[in-house]
C-alpha cells in the first residue's frame, strides 16, 4: 500500500516542507505571543477590558479555519499575510487567556510582600510577577504551538507555496495516492506531537514544585475556547 | 418536638487495629501515620467520647472505622452489640450521623436539601423530609424561613458548621461521629458552636464519638476522653477530671498541658465543693453575742447580712464593740459574690482579682449559703480523683458558664 | 455577499442552503453524540475511580495534537480500501470529526469529576451513599459545568473540521467556501464565510447558554463570591 521508493525519491522535499512547516508556525505563534503579551498588559492596567478581549479572541477561535483562509485569499491574495493571519489569529485566545491567567496565579500575599518591601510597580513586575506566570505562559505557548502546528496544514489551500507537511496531503489526495497523502499526515502529527513533548518537559523543568500531575492538568480544555467565557 | 431523645446505641472497640502499607502488615508494625494499635474502648450509650491526640495518631482512623470508611486490619467494632462489619456498608452509614471539619456540605444543593441528605437516601417522603429539614434547622439555630434556599457559599463558618449538624442529625441516628466539627472556625464562633451543641445533647442524649486535636475542646465536649499517641495507642482513657487529676504517663500530662491544675478547676463548680459555714451577724442585732461567735471562729471575720440574709459586708471579729448593736456602718467592703454555677476556675480568679482569700456563695435570692477559700479550692485539687468522677453524669453535665 | 445569500435561487435544491445546513448541522450532530457516547462514560469513570488517569490524559493530549486535516488523511487511505467511493469522500471527514472530539470531551469529563473536593465524596460516602450515587448525585451535577466545556470545545473542534471536510468531497457549508474560490464568485465565498462562522458561534454560544443553565446556583455564587469567608 505504501510506494516506499516514491518516498525515497522524495526526502529533500519532505525536509524542505518540514522546515516549512515549522516556519510557519514558529513565526504565528512569535507574533501572536507578541500581540497578546501586549494585550495581557493592557488588562494587567485595565482589567474592564479583559472581557472585551478574551471574547473577541474567542469569537475569532470559533470561526472554522478554512472560512478564514479563503476570505483572505479574495482580500490579500496567495500573500504570506494570507497564510499568517488566520494562524495568529488562532493562537490569540490560549495565550491571551493563559498570559492573563499566568498574572493572575500570583498569590495575593506574595505581591503584598513585595510591596511591602518597597518593590516599585515596574520592578513588582518583572521581577515577581513574570517570572511567577512563567508556567502558565508556557503552558499557553504549548497549547498554541500544537494547534498551530495543525492549521499550518490548512495553509496549503492557498497553493504550492505554504502548507507545510499539509501540501502532501492535497496533492496526494488530488492524485488519489495514499503513500503522500500518508507522507504529509504521519509528519505533521509527529511534529505537532514531538512540540507537545518538549514544550511539556519546558514546562516540568519550569516548575520543579508542582505535582507531576497537576503541573499539566491545570490548563484543562475549557480554558481554550469560548465565546463570552470572560473569567477564563 | 421529636428530638430524638433516648436513641443512643453503645460503641465498643475490641481490639481494633489499622495497619498501613504492606511491608508495615508484614513487620507487624503499625507505625505509619493514621494506623491504630489494639484499640479497646467500651463508650456508654448517650455519651460524648472525645478522641483527642497529635496529628497523624490514629484518632481519625478510629473514627471513620466506626463508619467504615476505613476497614480495621484487624479486631471488631460492637455498635449495641452488633459488629459493625457484618452490616450492609451504606446501611450502616445511613444510621451514622457524620460530621466533618469542612463540613462537606454539597455546594450545589440548597441548605435545606443538604439537610434532607440522609432522609432521601432512606426513601423519606417528600413533605416528611422537608419537615424534619426545617426543625432541625430550627433545633440548630438557624431560621428556615431565612436559611432554607441558600446555597452554602452564602452562609458564613458558623452556619455551616450548624448546617453540617444537623444534617448528621436529620435521619436521627443513635450514634454521631463528628471529626473536628468545630475545627474550621474562629475561637469565638467555636465557643459559641460548643456550648449551642453541649446544650442540644442534653436533649438529645446520642452517643457522639467526637474528634479534635484540641485538649481544651476534648476536655470541655467529653463525657470520657481517650489521649492517643503516636503509634495508634491510647495513652490513657478517661473522665476529664481522671485524665487533669492522674495524668497516666508523663505523655499525658504533657499533652493536658502544665496548667491542668487550672483547667480541673474550669470542669467543677461552686455546687460540687464543700462549703465552709459563714458566720454572720444580721444588722441590728447585738454586737456581744455576734462577736462572741465570731471569735469562736477562726477566720478574724464577721459576716454581716441584712434581714434577708443578704450580705452587707464583713466586720474584723476583733473589732467588734461589745456594746450596741451591728450596724452597716461598721462593715468593710465585700469579697465577690459567687453562685453555685460558677466553676472554681472562676471563683478563684475573682478572688485574686479583688485580692482575698474568701468568696460568698449566694443562693438564686442573694442569700448566704457559705464561704469558699483559696485553702477549699487549693484542698479540692488534692483530693482523690474518685469523688470527682461520680459528677459525670449523662445530662447532668451543664454547657460553660452563661 | 448579501445578494448572494438572499438569492431565492441558493435557498432551494440539492445544492441550496438548506440542504447543506442540515448536512453540516447533522453530521456534526451526530458525530458529537457518537464522541460523547464514547468519551463521557470512560472520563466519568476514570475521574472517580481515578484509574487510568495518566494514561488516558496522555493518550488525549496526543489526540488534541493530531491536526484534523492529518486526520482526515490517515483515514482517508484506510477507509477507502473498504468502500472506493465514499470511504474518500464522507467517512474519512466523518471519522475525523469523530475522533477529534473525543480527547476535548473525556479530559473534561475526568478533570471535571475528578477535581470534586474528596472530601466532598468523602462526606457522601459517610453518610451512606452508594457509589452510583456519589457519581450521579454529587459528582456529575458539580463537575456538569467542566463538563460541558468539552462538550463546546468539541463542537467548535467538530463544525471547523466538516468545514475543513469540503476540501475532500464532503458536503455542508465548507462547499460555498471551497466552489467560491475554485469559481473566484466572491458572492458564494462570503456568503458561505458568514454562513459557517455564524453557525459555529451559534454552536458555540448555545453551549455557553447551557453550560450557563447547568450550573447549580450554589456553584455559581461560590465561583463569583470565592475568597469571601465570613465568620
Amino acid at each position: 500500500m505504501i510506494d516506499w521508493g516514491w518516498i525515497g525519491d522524495h526526502l529533500g522535499t519532505i525536509l524542505g516542507r518540514t522546515v516549512q512547516h515549522l516556519e510557519l508556525a514558529a513565526i504565528a505563534v512569535a507574533m501572536g505571543f507578541a500581540i497578546s503579551f501586549g494585550l495581557a498588559l493592557v488588562v494587567q492596567s485595565r482589567r474592564s477590558a479583559y472581557p472585551l478581549i478574551s471574547g473577541l479572541a474567542g469569537v475569532l477561535y470559533t470561526i472554522p479555519s478554512l472560512a478564514v483562509f479563503a476570505a483572505l485569499v479574495s482580500i490579500t491574495g496567495l500573500s504570506i499575510y494570507t497564510a499568517e493571519i488566520p494562524l495568529i489569529m488562532y493562537t490569540l485566545v490560549i495565550l491571551v487567556r493563559n498570559i492573563v491567567a499566568g498574572f493572575d496565579a500570583v498569590p495575593n500575599d506574595v505581591l503584598d510582600a513585595a510591596d511591602g518591601m518597597g518593590y516599585g510597580r515596574r520592578e513588582r513586575f518583572q521581577r515577581i510577577v513574570l517570572p511567577l506566570s512563567i508556567p502558565l505562559i508556557v503552558a499557553g505557548l504549548r497549547l498554541a504551538s500544537v494547534s498551530t502546528i495543525g492549521l499550518v496544514t490548512i495553509s496549503a489551500t492557498l497553493g504550492d507555496s505554504f502548507g507545510g507537511l499539509g501540501f502532501f496531503i492535497f496533492e496526494g489526495y488530488h492524485r488519489a495516492f495514499p503513500t503522500e497523502i500518508l507522507t504529509g499526515a504521519v509528519p505533521s502529527i509527529v511534529l505537532a506531537i514531538a512540540v507537545d513533548v518538549i514544550f511539556v518537559r519546558i514546562e516540568r523543568r519550569l516548575t520543579p514544585w508542582a505535582p507531576e500531575q497537576a503541573a499539566r492538568l491545570s490548563i484543562p480544555e475549557r480554558r481554550v475556547p469560548g465565546l463570552g467565557e470572560a473569567g477564563g | 418536638m421529636d428530638t430524638g431523645r433516648g436513641r443512643a446505641a453503645t460503641v465498643e472497640f475490641d481490639h481494633v487495629s489499622k495497619v498501613y502499607g504492606p511491608t508495615a502488615a508484614k513487620a507487624g508494625r503499625a507505625a505509619a501515620p493514621g494506623a491504630v494499635n489494639d484499640l479497646s474502648l467500651a463508650i456508654p450509650a448517650g455519651r460524648i467520647c472525645v478522641l483527642v491526640g497529635p496529628s497523624g495518631c490514629g484518632k481519625t482512623t478510629s473514627l471513620k472505622m466506626v463508619n467504615r470508611l476505613i476497614e480495621p486490619t484487624s479486631g471488631r467494632i460492637l455498635l449495641d452489640g452488633v459488629d459493625a462489619a457484618s452490616r450492609e456498608v451504606t446501611d450502616l452509614r445511613r444510621g451514622i450521623g457524620y460530621v466533618i471539619q469542612q463540613t462537606g456540605l454539597f455546594p450545589h444543593q440548597t441548605i435545606v436539601e443538604n439537610v434532607g441528605t440522609v432522609p432521601r437516601l432512606l426513601g423519606w417522603a417528600a413533605p416528611r423530609i422537608k419537615e424534619r429539614s426545617e426543625e432541625l434547622l430550627g433545633l440548630v439555630g438557624l431560621d428556615p424561613a431565612k436559611y432554607a434556599r441558600r446555597f452554602p457559599s452564602q452562609l458564613s463558618g458558623g452556619e455551616r458548621q450548624r448546617v453540617g449538624v444537623a444534617r448528621a442529625l436529620a435521619a436521627d441516628p443513635p450514634i454521631m461521629l463528628m471529626d473536628e466539627p468545630f475545627g474550621a472556625v474562629d475561637p469565638i464562633v467555636r465557643e459559641r458552636l460548643q456550648d449551642e451543641f453541649l446544650r442540644l445533647q442534653e436533649e438529645l442524649a446520642k452517643t457522639i464519638l467526637f474528634v479534635t486535636h484540641d485538649i481544651d475542646e476534648a476536655i470541655k465536649m467529653g463525657d470520657l476522653v481517650a489521649v492517643f499517641e503516636q503509634g495508634g495507642r491510647v495513652a490513657q482513657f478517661g473522665t476529664p477530671t481522671e485524665l487533669l487529676a492522674a495524668p497516666a504517663s508523663d505523655f499525658v500530662a504533657r499533652f493536658v498541658g502544665a496548667d491542668r491544675g487550672l483547667k480541673r478547676l474550669s470542669l467543677s463548680r461552686i455546687r460540687d465543693i464543700e462549703l465552709r459555714p459563714a458566720v454572720t451577724g444580721r444588722i441590728g442585732e447585738p454586737a456581744g453575742e455576734a462577736r462572741r461567735r465570731a471569735l469562736a471562729d477562726p477566720l478574724p471575720y464577721l459576716l454581716l447580712v441584712d434581714a434577708q440574709e443578704r450580705p452587707v459586708g464583713w466586720l474584723r471579729d476583733v473589732e467588734i464593740e461589745g456594746d450596741g448593736v451591728l450596724t452597716e456602718a461598721m462593715a468593710i467592703p465585700m469579697s465577690p459574690l459567687l453562685s453555685p454555677e460558677t466553676t472554681l476556675k472562676d471563683a478563684l480568679s475573682m478572688m485574686l482579682d479583688a485580692d482575698v482569700h474568701t468568696g460568698i456563695v449566694v443562693d438564686r435570692a442573694g442569700r448566704v449559703t457559705g464561704l469558699v477559700t483559696t485553702e477549699v479550692i487549693g484542698g479540692f485539687l488534692r483530693e482523690p480523683v474518685q469523688a470527682a468522677t461520680a459528677k459525670h453524669q449523662p445530662g447532668e453535665r451543664k454547657p460553660a458558664e452563661p | 455577499m448579501i445578494d448572494w445569500l438572499l438569492d431565492p435561487a441558493h435557498w432551494s435544491g440539492p445544492d441550496g442552503i438548506p440542504v447543506r445546513l442540515i448536512e453540516q448541522v447533522g453530521i456534526s450532530g451526530i458525530s458529537l453524540l457518537i464522541a460523547a457516547a464514547v468519551a463521557l462514560p470512560i472520563g466519568v469513570w476514570i475521574g472517580h475511580t481515578g484509574r487510568a488517569a495518566t494514561l488516558a490524559v496522555n493518550a488525549a493530549n496526543i489526540g488534541r495534537a493530531i491536526p484534523s486535516l492529518a486526520a482526515i488523511g490517515i483515514i482517508a487511505p484506510i477507509t477507502q480500501a473498504f468502500d472506493p467511493e465514499l470511504g474518500f469522500k464522507v467517512y474519512p471527514t466523518l471519522f475525523a470529526m469523530i475522533i477529534l472530539a473525543i480527547p476535548p470531551i473525556l479530559v473534561n469529563a475526568y478533570a471535571g469529576v475528578a477535581g470534586v473536593d474528596r472530601e466532598l465524596v468523602e462526606a457522601a460516602r459517610g453518610m451512606g451513599f452508594r457509589e452510583r450515587q456519589i457519581l450521579g448525585r454529587i459528582e456529575v451535577p458539580i463537575a456538569l459545568p467542566v463538563i460541558a466545556g468539552g462538550l463546546r470545545s468539541a463542537t467548535v473542534q467538530v463544525i471547523a473540521t466538516a468545514t475543513l471536510g469540503a476540501l475532500f468531497g464532503f458536503g455542508g457549508l465548507g462547499r460555498y467556501l471551497v466552489d467560491g474560490v475554485a469559481q473566484n464568485d466572491d458572492g458564494q465565498l462570503f456568503g458561505g464565510v458568514f454562513l459557517v462562522a455564524a453557525l459555529a458561534l451559534v454552536a458555540e454560544g448555545g453551549f455557553a447558554l447551557l453550560q450557563r443553565a447547568l450550573t447549580s446556583p450554589g456553584l455559581r455564587r461560590a465561583g463569583s463570591s470565592s475568597g469571601v469567608e465570613p465568620a
